[in-house]
């Protein structure tokens, strides 16, 4: 391990610290899911993903991650700046006319990191296998990791492409989904409800493994057993448990701060529960 | 009128399907997926002679623009084969977000466009096509006329880095272009010269072209005939030399009058040097089940409507 579990603990404090700095700073963005994230997408980049320091877009040599639900751009922007892909001054600038970090990610203003735009639903897993067997054509053992929201599951392109998947025996491919059972207008299972993700993804083929997405031991101990489980001929989804909010305590749960900024009141109580560790931007 | 003429009939899309295998055997890189109609949008040399690199989606074109736009983050490119309306009408978004937006090099390879897929009808006949694909930022529209053209588009567009919708069709039409041509992206091919009225056509439009030309020459008219095959980028230099000889247009496709070659044309000529147009396309308006041939003519799309619009136009011109 290159850390501890209590220093990726901290960072994943940081990175939240980072992530309602960012959506209060510009008014606007989506809290919920970043929060609920942030110890996901920590442990996979400070202690998971092999990438080089150097971004280029093809990615030869490194393990690839694709962010399907885009929407929770401020904890990916959050652990880029914080894992040197650029600047964590730039953080500032979310949202903001001329960034490089839009709203939803995207290419067009050529942020390192960043290999495809998201915010559009549903489409990352096809991308991502598109990656993967470009990996595979490439003879590249590397690993592509994706993170999909569930409600996002309620998109058809998943369904294909999940298919696909294991048809094709895309091996090379750990796909999470981050289960917090909301969507915008209230609770998935109210809205269209997903049944037993687990069953499904079985149904289709797929090796299924389940975790705490806000317990960072149970986090990594997910993400390096999935990893054991590639080139078996399955294509691996981490299902992976989390609470909206999770880290802020009147955002917790709930899917109301799905999109809402929080004001400067809100802000205080917030980074009040939330211990600077590495400086704030 | 310069004189045209054939000895045989071949279908655009297995000049795509031998250009394909061609691109294949140039460049590693090349990877080919279809959605079902491996057989329709004859791929099958391709896909017997590189299995590796030849990827069988199923029904399911959204995952198709999805995993090609993942391939090219590999180095791969990607040629996507389906018909001209699973393409772009039923994959819109996927194209915008993840190949458009994203500057993804994918090859978007469309069958069966227009009209003379005939007999299926219009839920398969997209007549919508080009104004999708040309209204997307950065996305090269190319739509060629024959099997010459179609094989050395294909390999054309391989050299390219960058989107491209590539559309052609289903039934045998004249070959009449130079099998070793040189296909420039976004350079028109200048068929005939004239001086009394420009007609400019793309695709299956452009043998009818010339077919009206030598009507309106018996006629003493004498037609300038350019072939646009690139729609976007749009040769704007060729058009404004023409029409600024001429002075009116006429403009031939098969598609909707909304959004295709022809508006692009007016949008051109109404800000460079306003002219007289007519356009020979379908007037906003679905197809329906019948011979390539009969729909071509209750249409609208036949050598004569090209005859009677420059006529019309001739009428026009100060």
């Amino acid at each position: 391990m290159k850390h501890t579990i209590k220093e990726l603990e901290d960072i994943a404090t940081q990175v939240r610290r980072d992530i309602v700095r960012m959506v209060h700073g510009c008014q606007s963005g989506h809290p919920g899911g970043s929060l609920g994230c942030a110890d996901f997408m920590t442990a996979l980049y400070f202690e998971v993903l092999t990438h080089n320091a150097d971004f280029n877009m093809d990615g030869t040599g490194e393990d690839l991650f694709f962010l399907s639900n885009g929407h929770i751009s401020p904890v990916w922007y959050s652990v880029l700046a914080r894992t040197g892909y650029f600047e964590v001054a730039e953080l500032a600038t979310f949202r903001k006319l001329g960034a490089r970090l839009q709203g939803h990610p995207t290419t067009h203003e050529h942020l390192p990191g960043v290999r495809i735009a998201s915010g559009s639903l549903g489409q990352g897993l096809s991308v991502a296998i598109g990656a993967a067997l470009a990996k595979k054509l490439n003879k590249e053992h590397t690993t592509i990791y994706t993170l999909h929201g569930d409600g996002e599951l309620q998109e058809g392109q998943n369904w294909e492409a999940i298919m696909f998947a294991s048809h094709n025996k895309v091996d090379n491919l750990i796909a999470s989904i981050d289960y917090n059972g909301q969507q915008i207008d209230g609770p998935t299972e109210k809205i269209l409800s997903l049944e037993s993700l687990q069953a499904k993804f079985e149904a289709f083929g797929w090796h299924v493994i389940t975790s705490d997405g806000n317990n960072m031991e149970d986090i990594l101990k997910a993400l390096h057993y999935a990893k054991s489980l590639t080139g078996k001929g399955k294509p691996i989804l981490n299902l992976m448990s989390t609470q909206m909010g999770f880290g802020v305590d009147y955002m917790v749960g709930s899917h109301k701060w799905h999109g809402t900024a929080p004001n400067d009141q809100q802000l205080e109580s917030a980074l009040n529960q939330l211990t600077s560790t590495l400086a704030d931007y | 009128m310069k004189k045209y003429t054939y000895t045989e009939k071949k279908d655009t899309r297995s000049g795509f399907g031998a250009g394909l295998h061609e691109a294949g055997k140039r460049n590693e890189n090349v990877v080919a997926l279809c959605a079902d109609l491996k057989g329709s949008l004859k791929m099958d040399d391709f896909a017997n002679d590189f299995p590796d690199r030849f990827v069988q989606i199923g029904i399911a074109e959204a995952n198709m623009i999805g995993i090609a736009a993942g391939l090219t983050i590999g180095g791969k490119i990607p040629f996507t084969g389906t018909f001209a309306n699973f393409s772009t009408g039923r994959v819109y978004d996927q194209i915008r977000q993840s190949v458009a937006y994203s500057n993804k090099n994918v090859k978007i390879c469309a069958s069966h466009a227009g009209l003379t897929l005939g007999e299926d009808g219009a839920t398969h006949q997209i007549l919508e096509d080009i104004g999708l694909m040309k209204m997307l930022p950065g996305m090269v529209v190319i739509n060629p006329c024959d099997y010459n053209q179609t094989k050395a588009a294909t390999l054309a567009i391989l050299d390219y880095v960058g989107p491209v919708y590539l559309r052609f069709g289903r039934p045998s039409v004249p070959i009449f272009t130079a099998e070793d041509q040189k296909f420039e992206i976004g350079k028109a091919w200048m068929v005939n010269e004239g001086t009394d009225v420009t007609i400019v056509a793309t695709g299956h439009m452009v043998w009818k072209a010339i077919e009206a030309g030598e009507k309106l020459a018996e006629l003493g008219i004498d037609a300038e005939i350019i072939n646009i095959h690139t729609i976007k980028p749009l040769d704007d230099e060729a058009i404004l030399k023409s029409v600024q000889k001429t002075g009116c247009l006429v403009s031939c496709e098969e598609h909707n009058k909304f959004g295709g070659l022809g508006e692009s044309i007016a949008r051109l000529l109404a800000t460079e040097f306003p002219a007289p147009q007519e356009f020979v396309a379908v007037n906003d308006s679905f197809g329906e089940s019948g011979t390539p041939d009969q729909l071509m003519t209750k249409y609208g799309l036949d050598a004569i409507n090209i005859v009677e619009a420059a006529q019309k136009v001739l009428k026009r011109k100060k």
